[in-house]
């Protein structure tokens, strides 16, 4: 009923009891059966892989790389929402801006260092995901979609309701992180800022690998696919899809958080209803539900406006034109996509690897 | 005093407007169950064609015209084009497909009108009825706003109860397959509702923009506004819709009166939580319940 696309993209159920016979020792074992010793090795092999291409990156590639790191944050925790638990939200844009002015505030006017500044920015976006999380576990469909819209739309004006706190329309400015010294007089800023959002995306993937596989994220599973089946078997379906829009709405702040410490500031114009509205198109291009789907998203929004204006170079088209065409892009891609191709980018992947596999299977 | 008839009066005429976007919404959800949240940058589209053609024939009455008739095109093209794919899809798909179209549109008229607000004429003067000594914020441009929009509610109203073709679109979305089976052309009747929906809007996106001007994203929200009219009315029940339409007029004008436009969007937003917590099914659902 709410689920844009039935996603077979749930990972496998755990396995259970070790079939006999297939003795696998050692660490590798441990790790199939265990769910946390498993996501935690996917992180720490994500975290090393993301070290290598930060330090052969240029700084202007870090930048694009911690960009899509907060992006990954908010992106996951969507996805999060939209696949596992069956809720849409076009108002995440609002938890961004919610977790970038937390931040901004606690920096530049309390003089907080940025670390628990980043943890109060997932606290403040938990609680305000609170209410927003217990009126939407009571609405599905269009009416959640529009109450969404509408909380997008309406939490920015706050920025011009109380301008001596949030700046009004020129937003809050901070000082960008500092480079601690062990690292080097020629370890750039960029890199910096890549290490912390890599970071927080990383603490992102970590819990919802977790939840993905826990029994949480198989109640929520239920819950998705039959409410009533799911409250017969004893589910407390409203407390499961709040704290499935609290998680997501704190992932959703975390990220926000990152932004001001990538970007440096916060203004209201950049958490316009657009940013929500991309951040949907980021989800549904990397497939719905899907984590690694999120990763095609976060690359996706970083890179789109990068060709686009290539693109209106290339062909010298005018600003008006080329201003707007990745937001054109982004339009008809979520289109086309729904109509085309529901599984999104990591779907035709999924596709792909099953082909191959199955073709293994039959030689 | 004043004030308070002051708010009431603007309350009143931007209140019409909501009512009229709440029209096409209802009209849509009628048709097909689903809620067109491009329906704001479709409005915006036929608001630029007017703005266009008047600036270029000088004629107010020729870029109404011609916006109408874009509306009933834009309407039914996309009704064939897009929505007609994800009818039976699940919910959400249609709501994304709606917002990408949304996307496109606002990225569009950026594209080929700028992005710089342009303002709009009225049809009559904007400066209010001198009554006594004090002028009051209702002027005859506002007259015609409440006469445009209580003359379409009447008229979509004689449509669906007067009329044999009002009757076979009733038919086709209550129930489609008898419907067909009946001989009515049900996909037709899905189109014609999109497209009286879209003609709906694009009346709405004239009366409003001398206030709001014309811009890419002016009329987000309108659109907004518009939604939580139609929920206020039960978002099937087109009297539902222009009554919510007014009264959540007068409500955000006092709002936007005594605390300050900034606040306009949040309390529409309360206004639309308080109304689906409380009263779900709408303040005139004819429908006895239904699950939001």
């Amino acid at each position: 009923m709410s689920a844009a696309t039935p996603p077979q993209t749930d990972p496998p159920a755990p396995q259970g009891p070790r079939a006999p016979g297939r003795a696998v020792g050692g660490v590798l074992g441990v790790a199939r059966d265990t769910t946390i010793l498993r996501s935690l090795a996917i992180v720490v092999l994500a975290g090393v892989v993301l070290y290598i291409v930060s330090e052969s990156l240029s700084p202007y590639r870090n930048l694009q790389l911690a960009n899509g790191a907060y992006l990954f944050a908010a992106l996951a925790g969507l996805t999060m929402l939209i696949g596992l638990s069956g809720q849409v939200s076009l108002g995440h844009g609002a938890f961004l801006a919610a977790g970038a002015y937390t931040v901004s505030l606690l920096v530049s006017k309390e003089g907080w260092a940025l670390a628990p500044s980043l943890v109060a920015a997932v606290a403040v976006c938990c609680v305000i995901g609170l209410p927003v999380g217990l009126a939407a576990s009571r609405l599905r469909g269009p009416y959640l979609a529009g109450a969404t819209l509408a909380f997008a739309v309406g939490l920015p004006a706050l920025a011009d309701k109380f301008p001596n706190l949030f700046g009004g329309e020129n937003g809050l400015t901070i000082n960008p992180p500092v480079v601690p010294s062990w690292l080097g007089t020629n370890f750039s800023l960029e890199e910096w800022q890549a290490w912390i959002a890599c970071l927080g995306a990383l603490i992102v993937l970590l819990v919802l690998l977790n939840l993905y596989r826990s029994g949480l994220g198989r109640s929520l599973r239920a819950v998705r696919d039959d409410e009533i089946a799911a409250s017969l078997c004893g589910l407390r379906v409203g407390r499961m899809k709040t704290l499935a829009f609290v998680v997501s709405a704190g992932c959703a702040g975390l990220g926000g958080g990152l932004y001001a410490a990538v970007l440096n500031l916060a203004t209201p114009s950049a958490f316009s209803i657009t940013l929500s509205l991309s951040l949907l198109t980021g989800v549904v291009v990397g497939g719905l539900g899907s984590l690694s789907g999120a990763i095609w998203g976060a690359a996706l929004i970083v890179l789109l406006p990068n060709w686009t204006s290539d693109l209106a170079h290339s062909l010298s088209l005018s600003t008006n034109v080329s201003d707007n065409l990745p937001q054109a892009v982004y339009g008809i891609v979520l289109i086309v996509v729904i109509l085309a191709y529901p599984g999104g980018i990591q779907g035709g992947v999924r596709a792909i690897v099953s082909l191959i596999t199955r073709r293994r299977w039959s030689t | 005093m004043t004030n308070f008839l002051d708010y009431t009066l603007n309350g009143i005429s931007t209140g019409a407007v909501y009512a009229a976007v709440a029209l096409a919404l209802v009209l849509i959800w009628r048709a097909t169950r689903i809620v067109n949240f491009a329906q704001g940058a479709m409005l915006m589209i036929t608001t630029y064609i007017a703005s266009s053609v008047i600036s270029s024939t000088g004629s107010y009455v020729v870029g109404v015209i011609v916006a109408l008739a874009a509306g009933l095109l834009i309407g039914a093209l996309v009704e064939r084009v897009l929505i007609r794919p994800v009818e039976h899809a699940p919910p959400l798909n249609a709501v994304i497909v709606a917002l990408g179209l949304y996307t496109f549109l606002v990225a569009l008229a950026g594209m080929i009108w700028g992005a710089t607000p342009r303002s709009f004429p009225s049809a009559f003067s904007i400066r209010g009825y001198t009554i006594g000594h004090t002028q009051v914020l209702f002027s005859p441009n506002d007259t015609f706003i409440v006469l445009v929009v209580v003359a379409v509610a009447l008229g979509l109203a004689v449509l669906f109860r007067a009329t044999s073709l009002g009757l076979q679109m009733r038919a086709a979305a209550f129930a489609p397959e008898v419907a067909q089976l009946l001989g009515i052309r049900v996909g037709r009747m899905f189109t014609l509702g999109w497209a009286l929906a879209a003609f709906t809007g694009a009346i709405a996106g004239v009366l409003v923009a001398p206030s709001t001007f014309v811009g890419p994203n002016n009329f987000d929200p309108i659109l907004i506004s518009g939604f939580v009219a139609a929920v206020l009315g039960g978002l099937d029940s087109p009297p539902g819709a222009v009554v919510g339409g007014v009264l959540l007029g007068l409500a955000l004008s006092y709002v936007s009166g005594y605390e300050g436009s900034a606040l306009v969007p949040l309390a529409a937003l309360v206004v639309l939580v308080l109304v689906l917590m409380i009263r779900p099914s709408g303040l005139f659902s004819t429908t006895s319940e239904r699950r939001v």
